[in-house]
């Protein structure tokens, strides 16, 4: 049992340091981790969890952190995944705070920076490419992702009308 | 002595830190980008904790290193309120509504309910939102980040390495740091 939870801990340590920018820019390692490292979730039971993560209050990867956590070892799993992905954010706010404002600032630091958001740009849109092998599955499926593909692009869209959408989408189209 | 605005340190309960990072925490839907407005409008419309431009501050900070941007700025926010303590209690605030509402879900309402044939309905119709959701963000991550030509030639040949080699994220993110680092060294000299 204490493994499993070093193991938790460690792996959504990486997680919460290599999340850079927040935003979706945890979905390619959650990915690379819980589902090809670890086998620990289908990329089914992934999307779910990611679903539920943003139709819940929070912030996303913390919700993800916590329903993830709990699936893999009940509630203590549950903080120790939640512990594990907000560490990086404590320790280096909390005892490098100073640091991190001149670094912030370092022409050097910012184009490291920069060129990890192209990397990272390419990540989600393979960790899209790779889930979407298992969402879209079909002819309604296939339709419901182009549709909010397509609405998102024209105009900024909150997350919560893709859920809602997907949800109404999903219940008129599915093969009963 | 701090001289700038920033770096004074005010002194808020640690109560009320503690519960306005619940209420944002608690009721804000849709991640990062939808809760950072929120934070603003609580801790510098409503509460004067900082200053317009000391949040600006925060939020650059927020954005380029690793963590939640949620998470980010509260334990900035506490940082400046009440020291370290207090930016253990906004991160405590911030993430306690996530923690119990996802343990109450996963714990209970998702075993009931997995099996329901209408769930499963709304589920099959969630992934390809959610995969939508996702495509789209690195859509228009790309249009704000990859300005010129290099940045797209990275992204493309960061993207087909990752597909051809299915190495970890974590190099191609360091490889792309690098890389940055690299064009940036040849564009000063």
């Amino acid at each position: 049992m204490l493994s499993i939870l070093l193991l938790l801990y460690w792996t959504f340590l990486k997680i919460g340091l290599f999340t850079i920018g927040g935003g979706y820019a945890m979905i390619p390692l959650m990915e690379a981790e819980v589902i090809n490292s670890h086998n620990w979730l289908s990329p089914a039971e992934f999307l779910d969890i990611i679903a539920v993560a943003e139709m819940t209050p929070g912030p996303v990867s913390i919700n993800a952190a916590t329903f993830i956590g709990y699936r893999l070892a009940g509630v203590t799993g549950s903080l120790i995944t939640t512990l594990g992905v907000i560490t990086p954010s404590l320790v280096l706010l909390l005892l490098f705070s100073r640091l991190l404002n001149k670094l912030i600032h370092n022409p050097r630091a910012e184009s490291f920076i920069n060129g990890l958001r192209s990397a990272l740009v390419a990540l989600i849109l393979l960790a899209s490419f790779n889930l979407g092998q298992t969402a879209i599955i079909d002819i309604p499926t296939a339709l419901i992702f182009t549709a909010l593909l397509i609405v998102s692009l024209l105009r900024p869209v909150s997350p919560l009308y893709f859920i809602a959408a997907g949800a109404i989408l999903g219940l008129l189209l599915f093969p009963y | 002595m701090p001289t700038h605005e920033s770096d004074t340190l005010k002194t808020e309960s640690l109560w009320s830190i503690l519960l306005t990072f619940l209420k944002v925490g608690a009721f804000t839907f849709g991640g990062g980008y939808a809760i950072l407005p929120v934070i603003q409008q609580e801790v510098v419309e409503r509460r004067k904790w900082v200053s317009p431009a000391c949040f600006s501050d925060i939020l650059i900070i927020t954005q380029g290193m690793p963590g939640q941007l949620a998470l980010n700025s509260a334990i900035q926010i506490g940082i400046r309120l009440r020291g370290t303590v207090g930016g253990l209690v906004a991160a405590l605030g911030v993430t306690t509504p996530s923690v119990v509402i996802l343990l109450a879900i996963a714990a209970f309402f998702y075993p009931l309910f997995r099996d329901n044939i209408y769930v499963q309905a709304v589920f099959y119709g969630l992934r390809p939102a959610i995969v939508a959701l996702i495509a789209t963000a690195a859509i228009k991550m790309g249009r704000d980040i990859l300005h010129g030509w290099i940045g797209i030639i990275l992204c493309a040949v960061l993207l087909a390495i990752a597909i051809i080699t299915r190495i970890h994220p974590i190099v191609v993110l360091l490889a792309g740091g690098l890389a940055g680092l690299a064009v940036c060294r040849r564009q000063y000299n």
